[in-house]
């Protein structure tokens, strides 16, 4: 298994070699994850200290979007699972089926998204003077809100450009002998995932009987 | 020697002759090339914030504003603070030297993703644009920590570029931490265990582990900044029920344990040099580890002692006064390990070795005073004082500023494959040590005294204080200055350095000077710990003398 993975400078071992890039990985999401803490932390802040008013500004959030989302978003992390397990297991075709339904419900949650944006714009949900609630806690919702998905949809964009680069390598080189690539970005998409796992309850669920 | 040299142009080219072209160099992943193109780039932003401060230092000559306005003065401290702090001072030794040496001090061809590395520094040019197109539109007024509300509502300067400079060169920390974890969990020569791990490769381990874990809160904290700025996102906004504080805290998590990314690495260059110049085994190896260990880990905890007058409850002040109290152990116990290394040692006055002797003396100075800020009551009367200013300017100038020239010339033979004049070198690093106190010492005085840093007009009895500091800022001046002149003619007319000048056990002397491309010949397997320079049971004076003449 480890005899036929490309080797490079400055590895001397197979074995090491391979566990680089997925041990480099969980280093950056190490990075990621108190990235996203901070964000974090203004929320539980703001929803402290916001009480109530924070609440009714959640309960605008178009739950039924982001519900969709969410399921999109999971059958996506679970089409990359099987890429990365795929592309272990040298079966090409699964791989790359796989790696387009990645890609394609990747794109779909942004379109998804970028309605769902519309549809807020619309109806004066971004903080400022014609905002549609009272200025204060809702607002912060609101902040919290623009900030955070603007953030996760670039991380899922980052993601999905990892996503199409294997697809450009498989057409040249056996993404089986570059499986560790392989796993780095698929760690990186469940990491953008769980991301959003944690977001849904956030923005979709708060302030809802 | 001068056989060795005719064999090796016969054998194969050094790394430096690898290829001669600007294509090659900005293409290069070679860790050591890599190295040479940071220490270009931060060598220019040291000199662009040493500017900056020539400015305010030569205004603050007389009690009142005679050179620049106010709002020029802010700018300039600000822009001297921004690019001292992230685009000298947090790349300055892990960026250069670290690149250079670690994977050497490994045993190791290049870092375990080259390409990241080359990354990386692309990433710190790019930052590095954004924060000059701040400066050339004009400037930044926050100082270098973006305070809301003034940076998100009042500031009429160019907050957003700053800030967004400052977020991109966070990335290229990161890419650099992750990098240097990789290299030293995965890619250390045989036989070359944790414990056996010089202190340098340890200092840029904990370092890299900061980098990672602490950046990205600060780059969490700027986006938002720029979110509130750039879109009226209420986020800090008090109006809105925002908390500016939270600002603070989320600052404050990064920027202290940014405080030990720029000390850690000093940690390291001056172990390596002292044990070396010393001809000295370090005094409690294992316990210089786990101080940095332990630095590393509570430098997490103690944000909070920056935040004593800033409303926190008394409660939270206790506990993180507590803690800022706590971390000095290991910082005391590293420094009575380098005094014991000394004892009974073969001591070398070379200049490195002053520069790192300079940094023993000036660290403990900040740390000590750090205790003053510390304690409440205390900081309570010295917050926003000059006396802070000393304070941390003797930790991160007179420490880890001073490591890094030492380093520079420790290394500077194996860097370049030159010699450089010992004796000009000496007196450079003594003009720096006085240089230093001239300037910084008056500071700790007159702010006890009451001075208000960031004050542009100040009454008039604090004006002898003030000149003696712009003196000696000249003085320091002078001292950063020297050392391009006979380095440079190093570069050009330098004797050949041996491969071992300096007669050192660690694993970068043991190959050539310049490494070749590959760094070793053969991979070197390791058998015992660092710094074999004599028996386990004997001091060096039993031991034959081991130094070779000191060259004027
Ligand atoms: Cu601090």
């Amino acid at each position: 298994m480890s005899s036929d993975i490309a080797l490079h400078d400055p590895f001397e071992e197979p074995a090491r070699q391979q566990v680089a890039v997925s041990f480099g990985m969980w280093s950056f999401l190490a990075t990621e994850c108190l990235f996203f803490a901070g964000i974090f932390l203004f929320y539980a802040n703001a929803r402290w200290h916001g009480g109530e008013a924070f609440l009714n500004g959640a309960g605008e959030s178009a739950f039924w979007f982001g519900t969709a989302n969410t399921a999109i978003l999971m059958t996506g992390s679970m089409a990359m699972a099987i890429a990365e397990r795929a592309a272990k297991a040298d079966i090409v075709r699964l791989t790359r089926w796989m790696l387009w339904a990645m890609l394609a419900l990747g794109l779909l949650f942004l379109a998804v998204k970028g309605v769902e944006y519309r549809k807020d714009l619309h109806e004066h949900l971004f903080p400022g003077p014609d905002f549609k609630l009272d200025s204060g806690p809702a607002e912060q919702f609101w902040a919290f809100y623009w900030a955070v998905t603007a953030v996760h949809a670039v991380h899922l964009t980052i993601g999905l450009a990892a996503t199409a680069r294997l697809l450009w390598m498989d057409r040249h080189v056996s993404l089986h002998r570059h499986h560790s690539t392989v796993m780095a970005s698929a760690l990186y998409l469940h990491f953008v995932d769980i991301v959003w796992i944690a977001l849904y309850p956030l923005l979709y669920l708060a302030g809802r009987q | 020697m001068s056989e060795g040299i005719a064999a090796r142009d016969l054998t194969r080219p050094d790394y430096l002759q690898y290829g001669t072209t600007v294509r090659s160099w900005l293409t290069t992943t070679d860790h050591k090339r890599i190295g040479i193109l940071y220490a270009v780039a931060i060598t220019f932003f040291f000199f662009l914030g040493a500017a900056a401060m020539a400015l305010v230092r030569a205004d603050l000559v007389t009690p009142s504003a005679d050179l620049i306005t106010n709002d020029q003065y802010n700018r300039a401290f600000t822009l001297h603070g921004i690019i001292m702090v992230w685009f000298f001072l947090v790349p300055s030794i892990p960026t250069t030297l670290g690149n250079f040496l670690l994977p050497m001090m490994l045993g190791t061809k290049d870092l375990a993703f080259p390409r990241l590395n080359l990354l990386s520094w692309y990433l710190f040019i790019g930052g590095g644009l954004l924060t000059l197109f701040a400066l050339l539109a004009g400037g930044v007024d926050t100082g270098w920590t973006f305070y809301t509300p003034f940076s998100t509502l009042y500031s009429n300067s160019h907050v957003l570029l700053a800030a967004l400079g400052v977020f991109v060169v966070g990335f290229s920390s990161i890419a650099t931490g992750v990098n240097f974890i990789a290299s030293t969990h995965l890619l250390r020569a045989k036989g070359l265990t944790w414990m056996r791990l010089p202190l340098f490769v340890w200092a840029m381990y904990t370092t890299s582990l900061v980098m990672v874990l602490a950046t990205p809160v600060l780059s969490m904290s700027l986006l938002l900044v720029v979110a509130e700025r750039a879109f009226g996102l209420p986020i800090f906004d008090p109006r809105s029920g925002g908390d500016p504080l939270l600002f603070q805290h989320l600052f404050w998590f990064y920027s202290h344990p940014a405080v030990y990314i720029m000390v850690l690495p000093a940690f390291g260059v001056v172990s390596e040099i002292i044990t070396c110049e010393a001809r000295r085994r370090i005094f409690g190896y294992q316990f210089m580890v786990y101080a940095m260990v332990v630095i590393a880990v509570i430098g997490f905890m103690v944000w909070g002692h920056h935040m004593f007058v800033s409303g926190q409850s008394a409660f939270a002040s206790m506990v993180f006064s507590f803690l800022s109290f706590v971390i000095a152990v290991p910082s005391a116990i590293k420094v009575f390990n380098w005094t014991g290394t000394l004892y009974r040692g073969q001591v070398r006055f070379s200049a490195s070795m002053l520069y790192a002797l300079g940094f023993v003396g000036l660290f403990t100075l900040g740390g000590l005073t750090g205790l003053f800020l510390a304690s409440v009551p205390l900081d309570v009367h010295l917050t926003d004082t000059y006396f802070v200013v000393a304070h941390f300017h003797y930790i991160m100038v007179g420490g880890s500023v001073s490591a890094f020239f030492g380093g520079l010339h420790f290394w500077w033979p194996k860097i370049t494959g030159r010699m450089y004049s010992e004796r000009l070198a000496q007196f450079a690093a003594v003009s720096m040590f006085f240089g230093f106190n001239f300037t910084f010492f008056p500071q700790f005085v007159m702010g006890y005294m009451g001075m208000p840093r960031r004050y542009h007009v100040y009454p008039p009895e604090f004006q002898p204080w003030h000149v003696m500091s712009s003196v000696g800022a000249v003085v320091l001046g002078f001292a950063y200055l020297w050392p391009i002149f006979y380095l440079g003619w190093s570069l050009v007319k330098g004797e050949k350095a041996p491969d071992n000048p300096h007669g050192s056990t660690s694993l970068e002397w043991q190959t050539t000077s310049p490494p070749p491309r590959e760094n070793f010949d053969r991979l070197p397997v390791v058998d015992a710990g660092p710094y074999k320079y004599h028996p386990w049971h004997s001091t060096p004076d039993e031991v034959e003398q081991s130094h070779r003449p000191q060259l004027p």
